[in-house]
């Protein structure tokens, strides 16, 4: 078996012979390890997308808006590299479209990567594949097959609001069995708990 | 009294980092200190007449053990090398989580005495191969096979019966990730696996030759006498594979530094030592002397050195016995200030190792620090400005920032890997075709090309957007946000130029292992000597901490 850390020193290196920077190197190694550890095909997508890299061209996305368009597909690492460092204004669109994207399963670590940095979840979409993630501490998706993904046409995605998936009364009644576990206080313990006896305007 | 912590403009030059030497903190003495309540076995010793075939030894506590499977092979005089090209070797060692299956041991025999072309798995956790030194190892089993003892005296020229050359783990060849076991509370101080993994093999030395001096003569062998196995380690031949490293671990490398740092200023604010305090840091600064008397080496760079360190340490124990008293107040803070002021880097950094050793308070806490999550950092932080970044360039980078790379000599060298052994390599640019494909290794370099390219450029410009045209620099604004948490991460040389001493790389890490007796075979290769001195697993219950100091050789 190949290591996680076999796997991102060899992508690294694949990466810069491929002219990329070594700064970008770094980053698509971490990626292809993190897509390897979810258990997604990391290196058949970024082998498969190596062979045809040099032959086709890509175009870039170098400053995201509400809606991207391209009739040239557009390479999901610089793409990629420019949704992580722009994330920050990309996330006050609250949903993003991207059409034509080479090779999106290489573009999901930095999306998994930037739920992380500004702490929400973000639900993509590409084509009919689902993926939801989880500040980067997981990804849950209906893909399961496994399969080289070389081209999507649409891609959906959506920086979502930090709220609950219960409701007030679900909380409430979960914290009233908890309260289960504490113990009626006497008076006098009460009487010298921290800042009894004390004045709080001195 | 606060003392600061060094300055790293001052500590993080190569010439003094160089300088280091073993102490407290080293690797495999804290090897040594976790593990010394483990139960140690010898599960299997299948080995010929001629010492070839396999063993295994153990670890064990509680519910965990470490296997360290040793395979011994025959090979010809002609194709042993200490060369990493090299594809043979008198024995291949694995350590193994856990205790090995009989498949375990079948699918290792068949990998491990391949080494880089062998596939480990998960379950293995180091991988190295070793030769013996031949004259000794030759000497030793003749002699014992007569009823002898070995001459000491030979021996303490070499000081070891094996040499491994290479110690691999974290993830190499199939190996276990890291990230399998960093939880696991007795590895956290780092490199502890591979210390146990040579720490073992030393065993096997001498278990080896003792069977075949048996085999040899069974009437007349006798055992290597044990007070001469704790005086012999196992070598190492050290190349440039090691350099990259502590560039390519910023994090680690601060740690390191810092714990050893963290020490000394803990150490110099010591108001009153005691009666005990004092006669140990005197003990092991004069046993120590045999570690530099001793200290063999045909290079004239490490023999100047050599020899500047006797004549201070001469300086130091006549101002110790004549002019200085522990009675006044911050005792080993006078000391240092009068090293500071009178001695060379070499000694300087041997007398702050030997201050350590009556501390245990002090250097045990900081070991377990030792190790670093290097992920957390990885990220760049795109909403950090141009001006943050330019004053993290300026503050912690102004060493590097004076070196001028208009000069051809401050170009000369490149780094990168080779292809035949996937190794780091340095060559002269203007003399070898291949800069192009150069390793991102030249980070003074790197830097100031970032700092020329942000210099003009409007303070309140967010990092991400910068990053957007200026993409060939995103592994320095990494390191420059990583260096500004970690003031200890970054070499303030330049590790392209035409004075770099690749060994000043080599000789900083090696410390932090422990090693000793740096013998320096070119600028960009050593030998060194691991674990001489050091009690045998049988005596690990109980053993001298200070034991570096009492070798005999």
């Amino acid at each position: 078996m190949i290591s996680f850390s076999e796997i991102e020193t060899t992508v690294k290196r694949a990466t810069r012979s491929k002219g990329f920077s070594w700064g970008i190197a770094e980053e698509v190694g971490k990626n292809i390890r993190l897509l390897e550890m979810f258990g997604l095909p990391g290196i058949k997508n970024i082998n498969q997308y190596f062979k045809i890299y040099n032959n086709e061209n890509f175009e870039n996305i170098n400053v995201y808006a509400r809606v991207n368009i391209s009739k040239k597909f557009f390479c999901p690492i610089i793409s990629g590299v420019n949704f992580f460092d722009q994330s920050s204004t990309i996330s006050e669109f609250k949903q993003i479209e991207i059409n034509n994207l080479a090779f999106p399963l290489l573009f999901i670590p930095f999306v998994s990567r930037t739920s992380e940095i500004i702490g929400k979840r973000i639900f993509l979409k590409i084509d009919n594949k689902e993926f939801l993630f989880n500040f980067n501490q997981s990804i849950y998706s209906n893909y399961l097959s496994g399969d080289i993904v070389e081209k999507s046409e649409k891609i959906n995605l959506q920086f979502l609001e930090n709220k609950n998936s219960f409701s007030e009364n679900e909380w409430s009644e979960l914290y009233k069995i908890s309260e289960n576990t504490f113990v009626e206080e006497t008076e006098e313990s009460k009487q010298k708990a921290a800042g009894a006896g004390l004045t709080d305007n001195d | 009294m606060n003392i600061e912590l060094r300055d790293p403009k001052y500590l993080m030059k190569l010439s003094k980092l160089g300088s280091f030497h073993q102490s407290k903190l080293s690797f495999l003495r804290s090897f040594l200190n976790e593990f010394k309540d483990w139960e140690y076995k010898r599960d299997l010793f299948e080995l010929n007449e001629k010492g070839c075939g396999r063993a295994v030894y153990s670890f064990s506590k509680n519910k965990r053990t470490y296997s360290l499977v040793c395979f011994a092979n025959e090979i010809s005089d002609e194709e042993r090398s200490d060369r990493v090209i090299a594809t043979k070797w008198d024995a291949a060692f694995a350590l193994h989580d856990g205790v090995p299956t009989k498949e375990d041991l079948e699918r290792l025999a068949h990998n491990v005495p391949k080494q880089e072309v062998g596939r480990l798995s998960y379950k293995e956790l180091t991988l190295s191969r070793a030769n013996k030194s031949i004259r000794m190892f030759n000497h030793v089993v003749e002699s014992l096979s007569k009823g002898n003892q070995p001459d000491t005296e030979l021996l303490s020229k070499v000081g070891y019966l094996y040499r491994t050359t290479a110690v691999y783990g974290s993830g190499k060849f199939g190996l276990a990730d890291r990230f399998r076991i960093k939880n696991r509370e007795e590895i956290f101080g780092p490199f502890r696996l591979e210390m146990m993994l040579v720490y073992l093999v030393r065993q096997f030395t001498f278990d080896q030759v003792n069977h075949m001096a048996r085999y040899k003569n069974p009437n007349t062998a006798v055992e290597l006498d044990q007070n001469i196995c704790r005086n012999l380690g196992i070598g190492n031949s050290t190349g440039l594979g090691m350099a990259p490293f502590i560039v390519n671990h910023p994090m680690l490398l601060n740690n390191w530094i810092l714990a050893r740092e963290t020490a000394l200023k803990k150490i110099r604010e010591i108001k009153e030592a005691s009666k005990k305090e004092i006669s140990i840091f005197k003990n092991c600064l004069v046993k120590s002397l045999k570690n530099v008397t001793s200290w063999n080496t045909d290079s004239d760079f490490q023999n100047k050195k050599i020899k500047q360190l006797n004549e201070d340490l001469e300086k130091f124990i006549k101002f110790l016995n004549e002019d200085f008293s522990f009675k006044k107040a911050f005792p080993f803070n006078n000391i240092y200030l009068w090293a500071e002021e009178n001695l060379n880097d070499e000694c300087i950094e041997y007398i702050v190792s030997i201050m350590m050793e009556p501390y245990d308070e002090i250097t045990k806490p900081l070991i377990n620090k030792m190790s670093s999550d290097e992920d957390r950092y990885f990220n760049i932080p795109i909403n950090r400005t141009i001006e943050e970044l330019r004053n993290i360039l300026e503050n912690r980078y102004s060493e590097i920032l004076k070196i001028d790379f208009k000069k051809k000599e401050s170009n000369q060298n490149f780094w990168f890997i080779s292809k035949n052994k996937e190794e780091p390599r340095m060559a002269n640019r203007y003399e070898i075709e291949g800069s192009n494909l150069e390793q991102p290794l030249a980070i003074a370099r790197d830097i100031k090309k970032l700092y020329e390219t942000i210099f003009t450029l409007k303070n309140s410009l967010k990092v991400g957007k910068f990053l957007k045209d200026n993409n060939h620099l995103r592994h320095v604004v990494r390191r420059a946000f990583i260096t500004e948490k970690f003031p200890y991460a970054e070499i303030q040389d330049n590790t392209i130029g035409s004075k770099l001493m690749p060994i000043d790389m080599l000789r900083l890490k090696l410390s932090f292992f422990g090693a000793i007796k740096f013998d320096p075979r070119s600028d960009k290769w050593l030998r060194i000597c691991m674990f001489q001195g050091a009690p045998l697993p049988t005596d690990l219950k109980s053993f001298d901490n200070h034991w570096i100091y009492n070798s005999l050789n």
